[in-house]
């Protein structure tokens, strides 16, 4: 069965849904490759800390810094990842870099809050234009803001601050009930 | 000599296990409450329930990589990793492909867990027992050899084995699926309650019921119940879910009559000629490499389907130059698992303000097998049936376009509902699936591998055509939008029921076993695991084997009380 098959299958037999993204960002996990250097640095730690931020920022519940999704990114990029993902994910934050300075003439860290989100935000209308491509082939190249994106989320909402408070986490629940009133605005379960 | 006859008593129990999985624990547990100083033999290292569940009370938070699957994971476990339940919080407990090779001849997933407990902590959970549409099978439509037994001579040990280990679920009716008793059933949910009544205006021959599950839903026993936290393969500190570690092995240590021995790899079974009779086994330390021999009257081999399988080609004498019990001929062959990976899923649009509780449900809904189950529903393309596993779910978060505040509110709430059903079919047996011997290809300890030799056949293919139709079919009929179709195609041993090669029957030519699970060459030898079994159904196995285990068991010690054995 192909992985994504079978996390998919899995994922509806268990109830719960999985969404696009972490199945992508699931099938980034095959192969091997060695510690990549790069990915250390902390000039590294600190653009993807921003980016992360930018993608899931702080709002009346924590933001992705504080979920230590940089960490969380660095880690799987490097354990996870085979050598050519993890290129095409360094190479990435250098195109976020050329993108900021050639709209606002500035490097990403150097931007304002809305002047980043501005810039990923087109950033990602490219990367939801590319995975719409005609002639798309098994074995292409993923956009390099997938990988980003796609660990963001998954590593926000399974971070402690993402899990108990952007969305509601019970630790040992104690029960099941199948169909419980939804009151518009209410969080979703953690998982 | 005084020092051998010493070793020898030292040595020497009423009764010997080999393995410790769900059926090695049934029969230590059956057999030490029957009063037999019994031995259990295990080839992993020792589980301890509860001490040794080490992840089980940690947080998603807590592990580096989320649960997912690193690049050392995937080399320690290149074929383990292909399984639903292999994770960061359950690598422990499957093997290292590396130490514990095997060679497929056609693509076959052989999917383990040595350890105290075996793959009782990892397993599935889900329970049905078979009926007289599945024992009758073979000798109705030809394939195979008649089972020796029917549901009568069974149905009694269902009852025995699910009264001690928990079965929740709930009542059909259905002559193709026995009810069993129930624990009360875990509820479904909004939509698979729709779903459900949708099926039953629409079918006159299919229900949807709510999985049977291994699970306590009520206190039992000082177990449970169980907390919906659906972190099961991990192994349960609240022992919600049967498994050896938590319920078996434990009853059998209260008899004061257990002696267990991890790190006990099994070589071969010692066999008497003049008596006709095992004698024993002898067996490899895993960590000193040093062999020993064990004794006894009786010899339960519960080493999973091909671990038992190997043990029993392993031991080769002059009575039986072929392995052990084989002058059949059929030891190794007819080698079964269930084929799935197929089935539909699609999108519901309603139930807005309907949603589940906190707790994580850890089973789904079953669709009994329609198929073939009398002249009605008799198909042209193929034989025997299947059923199907699923579930419906709330997922989280509306699309995933943009960054930032709109994108984070919208990941924060529940999304769509949706639903998936996944069929389980029948795998016919055939003479041509086999396992053998390799002596040239060593495992880390220098022991012959097997040749795995197993693939679906035109049976089977033209079956999945069904299965993957009628789940879309059903999907589509009861109102689900966006029904997609799939078959991923797994190899044989992705369903982890592997079982056959060492089948019972009534005759002796023709199978391994009688219909008490005896070598029919080596009256005191049992084997109760998925090796025993003629046909492989389409429900899970697991309870089939246990309660063919404690069968077994009632047996061996009448038969030795009678001295017959």
């Amino acid at each position: 069965m192909h992985r994504r098959d079978a996390i998919r299958n899995v994922a509806i037999l268990l109830g719960t849904a999985i969404s696009a993204s972490t199945l992508s960002a699931l099938e980034g996990c095959t192969g091997s490759a060695p510690k990549n250097y790069d990915l250390h640095t902390p000039q590294t730690k600190t653009l993807v800390a921003e980016v992360a931020e930018t993608i899931i920022p702080t709002t009346d519940t924590p933001g992705a810094k504080a979920g230590k999704v940089d960490e969380f990114i660095i880690t799987m990029m490097n354990d996870c990842y085979k050598k050519a993902d993890q290129d095409i994910f360094l190479d990435g934050l250098k195109k976020i870099d050329e993108a900021s300075k050639k709209k606002f003439s500035k490097v990403f860290l150097e931007l304002t809050p809305e002047q980043r989100t501005e810039i990923l935000t087109e950033i990602d209308k490219e990367r939801v234009a590319y995975n719409k491509r005609e002639n798309k082939k098994d074995g292409d190249p993923a956009h390099y803001f997938q990988f980003m994106k796609d660990l963001t989320l998954v590593g926000y909402f399974s971070s402690e601050p993402g899990a108990t408070q952007a969305l509601r986490y019970v630790r040992v629940p104690g029960k099941y009930d199948g169909c419980v009133p939804y009151k518009k605005g209410d969080k979703a379960w953690a998982s | 000599m005084n020092l051998n006859i010493k070793a020898t008593k030292e040595n020497t129990y009423d009764a010997i296990v080999v393995g410790s999985g769900i059926s090695g624990g049934w029969a230590a547990k059956e057999l030490c409450e029957k009063g037999l100083k019994t031995l259990v033999l295990e080839r992993g290292r020792n589980v301890e329930h509860i001490k040794d569940y080490t992840t089980a009370m940690m947080d998603p938070w807590e592990f580096p990589h989320r649960l997912h699957h690193t690049n050392e994971m995937r080399e320690k476990h290149p074929i383990q990793s292909r399984c639903y339940a292999f994770d960061e919080a359950t690598q422990q407990f499957w093997v290292n492909d590396k130490e514990n090779p095997y060679n497929e001849v056609k693509p076959f997933n052989w999917l383990r867990g040595y350890q105290v407990g075996g793959r009782s902590l990892m397993w599935g959970r889900q329970v049905y027992r078979w009926s007289d549409l599945d024992f009758e099978a073979n000798a109705k439509d030809g394939h195979g050899v008649d089972w020796p037994i029917r549901y009568k001579d069974i149905a009694p040990w269902y009852e025995y084995v699910e009264r001690f280990i928990g079965v929740s679920g709930q009542a059909e009716g259905l002559p193709q699926l026995p009810d069993g008793i129930f624990m009360p059933a875990m509820e479904m949910n909004c939509l698979e309650k729709h779903v459900a009544a949708r099926i039953k205006e629409q079918y006159k021959d299919r229900i949807i019921t709510i999985g049977r599950v291994a699970h306590v839903t009520e206190k039992h026993n000082g177990r449970g119940p169980c907390q919906y936290r659906n972190l099961c393969a991990r192994g349960c500190p609240y022992t919600g879910y049967f498994s050896s570690n938590g319920v078996t092995l434990p009853a059998a240590a209260a008899t004061g009559n257990l002696t267990l021995r991890p790190d006990s790899i099994v070589l071969e079974v010692l066999y008497d000629k003049d008596t006709a009779k095992a004698t024993g086994v002898r067996v490899m330390d895993a960590h000193t490499k040093q062999t020993v021999e064990y004794y006894a009257n009786i010899v339960f081999l519960n080493g999973s389907t091909l671990g038992t399988t190997w043990i029993m080609m392993n031991s080769v004498s002059d009575r039986f130059p072929n392995g052990f019990g084989n002058d059949s001929g059929q030891l190794g062959h007819n080698l079964m698992d269930h084929h799935f990976g197929v089935g539909a899923g699609g999108e519901f649009d309603g139930f807005e303000d309907q949603y589940t509780s906190a707790g994580r449900r850890p089973n789904g809904i079953y669709i009994p097998r329609f198929r073939n189950v009398n002249a009605s529903t008799m198909q042209k393309d193929y034989v025997r049936g299947f059923g199907y596993q699923g579930g419906a779910g709330r997922g989280r978060g509306i699309g995933n376009e943009g960054i930032g505040v709109a994108l984070k509110e919208s990941q924060t709430i529940p999304g769509k509902w949706g639903m998936g059903i996944g069929s389980w079919g029948e795998h016919l047996p055939y003479f041509e699936n086999k396992v053998t011997l390799n002596k040239e290809k060593k495992d880390v300890n220098g022991l012959p591998t097997l040749d795995i030799d197993c693939e679906f056949k035109e049976n089977e293919l033209a079956m999945r055509k069904d299965m993957q139709q009628s789940a879309i079919e059903m999907l589509e009929k009861a109102g689900l939008k966006n029904v997609h179709g799939y078959d991923g195609a797994p190899p044989p041993g992705h369903c982890i029921h592997e079982m056959g090669t060492a089948r019972m029957g009534r005759d002796p030519k023709t199978s391994v076993l009688n219909g008490f699970n005896q070598v029919h060459a080596a009256k005191n030898v049992f084997i109760t695991d998925g090796a025993c079994m003629a046909s492989s159904s389409c429900v899970n196995p697991s309870i089939t084997y246990m309660a063919l285990t404690a069968r077994a068991c009632d047996h061996a010690v009448s038969e030795l009380k009678k001295g017959n054995i």
